[in-house]
């Protein structure tokens, strides 16, 4: 396994997999972070893992970039034996359709596929979040059924709402907060991908996966009251 | 104790050390755009390092206290004054309650900090006071500071009054024309040698739609081999990204934390504080240096080796 590293200023290094978006790649990225983290070493200040790449920011007054270099050279990329690797899945409850979802029949008549089948298409994968960016708490997904990618909308919205599922290109993912954009609207979460005022702000790490779970209008209502009650606590599966 | 902003000025927010920890959930540091003046400012006002300041940019505010308070502004000139009296940048002062304390344009630099002994008070949102406009979040209610806002200042030892008074620091001239050094990378063999050369040889101006995110610059055409999209990965303060129309924009405390441009060199911590103080028009230009040879530097003026 290659390693390239990059320098990133003097307070910041890239550990680089690979060019493309790829899960094993992706994998490897997570599993660097994993390592480091259990190292606990000094004069790191934090991790942020993308795509393909991990970026270090660290203080170099307590750690110089060719020590760190040297403790990352540690990390062997095997994978534990015997352990298999259980994915963390988040359920995210999705009204689809509606008012909630106001693409969706635009969608079904551009794709000639009933609104049922994209729905069912886009609720049966379960997506890789690859890296948080672009907004607090936004997820780069992975894994979305190539009979359900769209073009991006030719004339963005300037406001959606928070929660928002959309499609763009060959990705999906939630708006975590109310912001302009051009994806199809399929569909939206009562739940919040990122409240500033929550004990961990932002609900979901790069590494865990995300699963679509088809709910009702009135579910979608008892589960935001559950919300804003501070009541809701996130479904996981470990499968 | 209360700071009323009278005349809020033109971009002022509530800022401090920056937000650390939360780049892999997408929220990126903010904090001082310069952050040496700001600790100095603070500084200079006896506080712990990391209390919020209130950061000026191009026009600073109008204010007044509602109990006596002592104050230190440090980066931009700003014609500061208290009651119509001038003040100067790199020494703390006291103002009375009910004095107004007044900032103009910037006429060298752009940023200003305003330090208050105590610190300004506002609550800390993930682990930071700082306000992060994009998000809306932290500092004063998520917001820029506008005019009617009332800021609360908090608790200091009045008998370290007389002490704080005899700090003293050199105040900054700011050149209209800078070269700040950069490490290459992390995306440098992007670009043709003819496009870092470019780069390294030519002067670029920082463009009027520079914000906190990012100072734009606009210069010659730096040329890539194939183009300056990449699968998106880290950014950090100063990155210096390429965009395809082939100009740079240096990324500065609000920028986002990931981005899909090559980006062709990183600003070293320290020379970012010159770029806060660019002015629209201002000349760029770019040295390199080797990593090593600046972390050995720091290692050597930190425990004072020759």
């Amino acid at each position: 396994m290659e390693m390239r590293f990059l320098p990133a200023g003097d307070e910041a290094l890239i550990v680089e997999f690979g060019m493309e978006i790829d899960d094993e790649i992706n994998r490897k990225v997570q599993r660097l972070a994993d390592f480091i983290r259990s190292q606990n070493i000094s004069g790191i200040r934090e991790l942020l893992p993308t795509f393909r790449s991990l970026m270090i920011f660290y203080n170099s007054n307590v750690i110089s970039y060719k020590k760190l270099i040297g403790k990352i050279k540690h990390f062997k990329n095997d994978k534990e034996e015997g352990v298999a690797e259980k994915k963390k899945i988040l359920c995210v409850p999705c009204c689809y359709g509606s008012d909630y979802g106001p693409d969706l029949k635009e969608m079904s008549s551009r794709l000639g596929m009933s609104t049922e089948e994209i729905i069912k298409l886009h609720s049966q994968s379960d997506y890789k979040i690859y890296m948080l960016g672009f907004q607090p708490g936004f997820t780069y997904l992975g894994g979305l059924d190539k009979r359900i990618h769209m073009p991006r909308l030719d004339t963005p919205r300037t406001s959606i709402p928070a929660g928002s599922v959309g499609i763009g290109g060959n990705q999906t993912g939630v708006y975590p907060v109310a912001s302009p954009g051009g994806w199809w609207l399929i569909g939206n979460t009562p739940i919040e991908f990122y409240n500033p005022q929550r004990e961990k702000p932002v609900l979901c790490n790069a590494g865990e996966y995300i699963r679509f779970i088809q709910i009702s209008i009135s579910d979608y209502e008892s589960i935001q009251k559950d919300v804003k009650d501070n009541k809701y606590n996130p479904e996981y599966v470990y499968e | 104790m209360k700071m009323y902003i009278e005349k809020a000025g033109s971009l002022t927010t509530v800022q401090d050390e920056g937000r650390f920890g939360y780049m892999e959930y997408g929220v990126g540091e903010s904090g001082a755009m310069d952050r040496y003046s700001y600790r100095l400012a603070n500084k200079l006002v006896g506080n712990e390092n990391g209390e919020a300041a209130l950061e000026f940019t191009f026009i600073g505010a109008d204010v007044v206290f509602n109990s006596d308070a002592i104050i230190a502004y440090m980066g931009a000139e700003m014609n500061a004054e208290i009651d119509g009296v001038s003040i100067k940048r790199g020494k703390p002062y006291e103002i009375y309650e009910g004095q107004k304390l007044t900032f103009g344009f910037a006429i060298n630099g752009l940023r200003a900090y305003l330090a208050v002994a105590g610190g300004i008070e506002v609550p800390v949102v993930m682990d930071s006071r700082s306000t992060n406009l994009k998000c809306q979040m932290g500092g004063y209610m998520g917001r820029k500071i506008e005019t009617g806002d009332a800021l609360t200042i908090g608790g200091f030892d009045y008998s370290k009054k007389d002490a704080l008074l005899k700090n003293k620091v050199e105040a900054p001239t700011y050149s209209d024309s800078i070269c700040v050094r950069v490490i290459k990378g992390p995306q440098d063999d992007y670009f043709t040698d003819e496009g870092l050369n470019t780069f390294f040889n030519t002067t670029y101006k920082v463009s009027p739609e520079s914000d906190r995110m990012g100072i734009r610059l606009s210069g010659e055409t730096i040329e890539s081999k194939n183009g300056m999209d990449i699968v998106s990965d880290g950014i950090t303060f100063g990155s210096i990204q390429v965009t395809s129309s082939g100009q740079p924009i240096i990324l500065m405390a609000d920028h986002q934390t990931t981005g899909g441009y090559a980006k062709i060199a990183t600003v070293v911590s320290e020379d970012l504080q010159y770029l806060a103080q660019a002015r629209p028009g201002n000349e760029v230009s770019f040295k390199c240096v080797s990593l090593q040879d600046m972390q050995k530097g720091l290692i050597h003026r930190l425990f004072g080796k020759k």
